[in-house]
């Protein structure tokens, strides 16, 4: 698209659309969002910088390499949480049992409860790129 | 003949499987009713012992990423059987045109 506002604007608000979606993740368990809308945003940043801008300049922001590092990890880092209630001898994915899960309401409570959301986060914005990128190529 | 006898065999058998879910749905519990078992401890527990469990504030994250940790994880999994399952579809569409 030229139109020049859109363009504009667009630049103007991804910065701030990225933060917000980062915010969201990482105070998924303090306030209301959470780790799969927080993701959304991120993702829908993205995808809303590509189709003013098209699909190349889109893909400098997030590049195929990054994406691929990202699609594998999030699910393995969630399960790399889990298995930490397993090295202290409790069962997968104990939080309370095996971290100290620190006063409510702060950035760092809740134990593995925001490591977790994090992976999620990641996880779910990177599904959204690569699923817009792909498609979006398919339909070139 | 063997038409007739295939016939009579699918209607026994579609009988048959109708009288088991007219049955079963016979001995479901009341609608609504406050009886029911899906209404028991669960929820009063996790309402009133969340923020002391698992020291959240935001419940609704204390049952996706704790009570129901194993939920989630299938859940991004999930995404990525989806993900992959996109890229083998389309990539691999793409690759094979590129061939021709």
């Amino acid at each position: 698209m030229k139109d020049f506002v859109l363009r504009r604007v667009v630049a103007l608000l991804l910065p701030f659309i990225q933060m917000f979606g980062i915010y969201v993740i990482m105070h998924g368990h303090t306030s209301p969002g959470g780790a799969f809308a927080g993701g959304m945003v991120v993702g829908l940043g993205v995808i809303g910088f590509s189709t003013v801008f098209g699909i190349e300049q889109g893909k400098t922001k997030m590049p195929e390499h990054v994406t691929t590092i990202t699609e594998s990890y999030g699910t393995l880092w969630y399960i790399l949480m889990g298995l930490v209630g397993i090295f202290k001898g409790l069962p997968f994915l104990a939080n309370k049992l095996a971290v100290d899960v620190g006063v409510p309401g702060e950035l760092t409570s809740g134990g593995l409860i925001g490591l977790i959301g994090v992976g999620v986060g990641i996880r779910v914005a990177s599904t959204m790129v690569t699923l817009f990128f792909t498609m979006m190529e398919e339909e070139a | 003949m063997g038409k007739y006898l295939r016939l009579a065999f699918i209607l026994i058998l579609a009988l048959l499987t109708g009288y088991g879910v007219l049955v079963t749905v016979a001995e479901l519990p009341p609608y609504g009713a406050d009886t029911n078992l899906t209404y028991n401890q669960v929820s009063e527990r996790y309402i009133n012992g969340a923020l002391e469990d698992t020291g959240v504030p935001n419940m609704v994250t204390a049952i996706v990423l704790d009570y129901r940790a194993y939920d989630t994880m299938f859940e991004t999994i999930v995404l990525f059987t989806a993900v992959i399952a996109v890229l083998i579809t389309l990539k691999g569409a793409q690759e094979e045109g590129d061939r021709k």
